[in-house]
């Protein structure tokens, strides 16, 4: 059966925040251009919907960018390229009061303008919100928004497998179409890929069944570098079972944490002095930034004091001085996902959290402009590291980062499309994608006596042990060596379903192996950052070290072997790395 | 191709057997038929009333007090006045979203406004008709 | 955690080998606090990988993994194993083409939500670097509207959909509505010109179905009774003197 051959200026793969975002850009100010947007579920899927508190851009009088500046950089632990963070300060205004013209539903203060919340990390009230959708707000005012803009030609189910390139260059991507099983080459000068983050290779996180890092293995496999991949995000407050996410605004708006003893621990882990109850301050105790919280959890584990669940160990989330009113108007979806999912109303009871795997701040190197080492390849949001985001990411910045990396990113491909022009038919090209075919149809025919759910299982759970919140040699290293054999046993499994009809077993299998190739670039640069920054700590290397380490890590794939790891340095503007201070006492 | 969506039929005559909201959904709608004899009613009488001779309006006038038909007439007017009156009013504020500032106006303040309307207007209705 | 077991029924379809669909039975041990998602889950991993439906949030927002549950359509992940009897059975969303087992074609709705105008339409430009102003009451005339997740299971309820897929149908029009009652929109003339029509709301006879299913509360057939309101408003406007058609 012969491929079908889509031709276009752009290929977007991923048409979350950021893809739908960057097609846009691209349809109003270059409206002679095609955009293939390809996408393995319907937009109005993707995870941005599920985003919660808010996106943060400078608002207040009282604020400025060089506030949110450093806020990002300190709150990075100073792996930020600040090239990037000032760009994106700059930018997250401008965005912001874009999409509130193309109808986002911000919530409003008494007079009219957008109102802004404190969050996690954050000097000033900068986060604009939705109510606590406001992931799910900007995701379909991007969608609708995008309805009418017809050189945007979707391909909604559409499973993209993987790059087309030649000569260094990138030519496109082959997809499969999901209902059908027809497969799909895509030929555009320029792809943008927004795939979003990978967090389904951990046990418990907040993240969606799509999120497997499908746009990250992509381009590793293509011989991109995956950057900075051992930094994990875990948020603090996610649902225990299920790992739902509790937005970071449930302590915006005053919640607190407390343990089996009804203490706030956090201030014993340099966040404190204790804040009065539902009088939050900026960047102490439960407004600090996610990876100490996160951190104290797993202090507070080990120590004994957190509560006993049916769930596991859990924190308490007490959000009842917050009172009935405001519950329902800034946080309706967080008492109606606590009382379903755990059977606590936040109104009438603590709710039990614990830290699950929340965002990627690594992903495909990129600058910028979104541009990768391979040329004609750009990568934005989530599955992108530009930089921005360093060693940990401030809530609120990641919605934000999707409108202003879609945008900057969209035109960069947009000029990089006209200025290369289309391709022409090209054999090595055809041949290429032919093999990718061919790879599938193998996969379909092979047998043993793995079983898909068994290896993902076997995958998560290790990465749980050696990739968690805390490291160290011995069992980072025994990581790397288990997802090394997984993947040996990923020859063995077989996809029971043969049908060309909307074959999930496939597209789970094939998802799979995105899983494997992501994890292995977390185990590694986890293994081989030796020294704790934001989100990666280590056990046995618990300081900062700038000196061997103020870079960031890349991963090579390397073709039946563990990724290979080098270095690349942090672009440093104007902020010297300091002392992160979460302490109340402290002056800035 | 290989793929061949399947359309599972709906019977366009029992379709609303299938649920109990559909069953009470059609409860409401059946009073169309009480409508249209009403309607065939009204069209007697004024055609009656238009008439040459009185006979026909003493005629049409008769049929109403055939016990037959004051059962009918009975039974509709409970239909109407239990169950449609408080099924469309119960509806009325889906309809008008009343607004004050951030505040919307709950459902049972429209629903009492209809059933407000209602008595005055029926007691409007007496008093011209000189029931009394 | 207690458990308890569910016998689920489950329709099945693959084109590739069945002439029609046909029902599945499977035992699945429940945890107590499981949604129906989580036992087709343990279905799909443990004892049947062929299993197909859709599925990603598992939070109630994405409106992936709409299925007829006990012949009601429901968002599997928001129906709590505590809540149903021993027997369940689980079906695609009704009033779509099945595609495969518990995936419908949802292409029609799709076509629907492109031709709405599902955007802000401006006449005027709006304002240059700050925002509109749109006070908070402003912004709850429209707010419960924003918050439609195209599920689809106020098409699986409607029985005018089910019987003429003309129909535009409960969520794009309650979409329509979310655009028109905003008030930084201006093109509610364009819009009730395209669905004040004898397929847009004047199909819809208040059955009401929607709106008891919907799992986000939006209340499409207020929506809808509204824009009638709207639409019969609009159309004497147009054909008042001095009007613009």
């Amino acid at each position: 059966m012969k491929m079908e051959r889509i031709e276009a200026d752009v290929v977007i793969v991923g048409a979350g925040g950021a893809g739908l975002r960057a097609a846009i850009a691209i349809a109003q100010s270059d409206p002679q251009l095609v955009i293939a947007l390809i996408s393995k579920v319907y937009p109005m899927r993707s995870h941005t919907c599920a985003a919660e508190g808010g996106a943060a851009g400078v608002k207040g009088a009282d604020d400025s960018l060089e506030l949110h500046f450093n806020d990002t950089v300190s709150g990075g632990d100073w792996l930020c390229d600040q090239d990037v963070v000032e760009y994106f300060v700059r930018q997250a205004p401008l965005e912001l009061i874009q999409l509130e013209h193309w109808g986002c539903p911000w919530s409003r203060a008494e007079d009219g303008s957008v109102a802004v919340r404190s969050f996690g990390g954050m000097k000033k009230q900068r986060t604009w919100f939705a109510a606590d959708k406001s992931g799910f707000h900007i995701l379909h005012t991007l969608f609708q928004t995008s309805l009418q803009f017809p050189t945007i030609r979707r391909f909604d189910e559409f499973f993209a497998l993987e790059l087309l390139h030649k000569d260094g260059n990138c030519r496109g991507a082959v997809a499969m179409e999901m209902r059908s099983g027809r497969f799909f080459s895509f030929h555009a000068p320029a792809v943008i890929l927004a795939t979003g983050g990978a967090g389904q290779v951990f046990p418990f996180t907040t993240n969606g069944a799509i999120k497997t890092g499908d746009g990250m293995a992509m381009a590793y496999r293509a011989g991109v570098p995956l950057k900075d991949m051992e930094f994990v995000q875990y948020h603090p407050t996610g649902l225990p079972g299920t790992g739902i996410l509790l937005t970071e605004a449930c302590r915006g708006e005053g919640g607190i944490l407390v343990n089996k003893n009804g203490y706030r621990y956090l201030q014993d882990y340099g966040m404190g002095p204790e804040t009065p109850i539902g009088q939050p301050v900026f960047k102490t105790m439960e407004l600090g930034p996610r990876d100490r919280l996160s951190q104290a959890f797993w202090h507070e584990q080990k120590k004994g004091n957190t509560v006993e669940t049916p769930w596991g160990d859990c924190v308490l989330l007490d959000m009842r001085h917050l009172g009935e009113k405001k519950i329902d108007e800034r946080l309706p979806l967080v008492r109606e996902l606590a009382t379903y999912y755990v059977g606590h109303d936040p109104v009438t009871d603590p709710v039990p959290v614990r830290p699950v795997v929340h965002f990627m701040m690594g992903g495909i190197d990129s600058n910028l402009n979104g541009e990768t080492p391979m040329p004609g390849l750009f990568a934005i949001g989530e599955t992108s590291c530009s930089g921005l985001h360093g060693a940990n990411r401030l809530g609120s910045n990641s919605l934000t980062e999707l409108l202003v990396s879609g945008k900057r990113t969209a035109q960069r491909a947009a000029g990089y499309a006209k200025e290369t022009g289309r391709h022409a038919e090209d054999g090595a090209v055809t041949a290429q994608a032919d093999a990718v075919v061919k790879g599938v149809r193998d996969l379909l025919l092979q047998t043993g006596d793995q079983s898909l759910a068994g290896v993902r299982r076997a995958m998560r759970t290790t990465m749980e042990e050696g990739a968690g919140i805390y490291r160290d040699e011995a069992g980072t290293r025994a990581t790397c060596e288990k997802i090394a054999e997984l993947r040996g046993r990923c020859g063995a499994i077989e996809v029971n379903d043969k049908s060309n009809v909307f074959n999930t077993d496939l597209h789970q299998t094939l998802e799979l192996f995105n899983l494997l190739d992501v994890a292995e670039t977390v185990a590694e640069a986890s293994l081989q950052r030796r020294e704790s920054r934001g989100a990666h700590q280590r056990l046995d290397h618990t300081e900062r070290d700038d000196e061997n380490f103020l870079k960031h890590s890349l991963a090579f794939r390397q073709d039946g072997g563990r990724p290979r790891i080098e270095w690349l340095d942090v672009t440093i503007t104007r902020s010297q790395p300091g002392v992160r201070d979460y302490s109340g006492g402290k002056k800035e | 191709m290989s793929r061949q969506p399947y359309v599972r039929p709906v019977s366009r005559t029992t379709w609303y057997m299938r649920h109990g909201r559909y069953r009470r959904y059609m409860l409401r709608e059946v009073t169309c038929l009480l409508v249209a004899f009403y309607t065939g009613l009204m069209i007697w009488g004024l055609a009656a009333l238009a008439g040459d001779s009185p006979v026909g309006w003493e005629r049409f006038l008769a049929a109403q007090q055939n016990p037959v038909m004051i059962a009918v007439h009975a039974s509709a007017l409970i239909y109407y006045l239990v169950y449609m009156t408080f099924d469309w009013f119960k509806l009325a504020p889906k309809a008008m979203a009343v607004q004050v500032g951030e505040r919307v106006l709950p459902d049972r303040a429209i629903v009492f406004g209809h059933y407000a309307a209602w008595v005055v207007l029926t007691l409007l209705v007496f008093w011209l008709t000189g029931v009394f | 955690m207690s458990q308890r077991t569910l016998e689920l029924e489950v329709l099945r379809y693959d084109p590739e080998q069945d002439s029609e669909p046909h029902f599945q039975q499977y035992s699945v041990p429940c945890r107590e606090d499981w949604a129906i998602l989580d036992a087709l889950n343990y279905v799909k991993e443990n004892l049947d990988t062929t299993l197909s439906y859709r599925w990603s949030c598992h939070m109630m927002v994405c409106g992936s993994c709409g299925m007829m549950i006990n012949g009601e359509p429901v968002l599997t992940c928001k129906t709590f194993v505590r809540d149903l009897p021993d027997t369940v059975r689980v079906e695609p969303l009704a009033n779509f083409p099945i595609e495969r087992d518990l995936v419908v074609v949802l292409d029609d709705v799709m076509e629907k939500l492109q031709r709405a105008q599902l955007w802000i339409i401006r006449q005027d430009p709006p304002p240059v670097d700050h925002e509109f102003t749109q006070s908070r009451g402003a912004l709850q005339k429209f707010k419960q509207y924003t918050m439609c997740i195209n599920c689809m299971c106020c098409y699986a309820a409607c029985p005018q959909y089910a019987l003429d897929k003309e129909f535009i149908g409960p969520a794009v029009l309650a979409l329509a509505h979310r655009y028109n009652r905003d008030s930084r929109d201006q093109g509610q003339s364009e819009r009730l010109n395209t669905l004040a029509d004898h397929d847009g709301v004047w199909q819809c006879s208040f059955v009401g179905a929607c709106s008891e299913v919907c799992p986000k509360h939006v209340d499409p057939a207020a929506a809808i009774q509204q824009m009638k309101v709207d639409g019969a408003i609009e159309w004497w406007k147009q054909r008042l003197p001095g009007s613009k058609r």
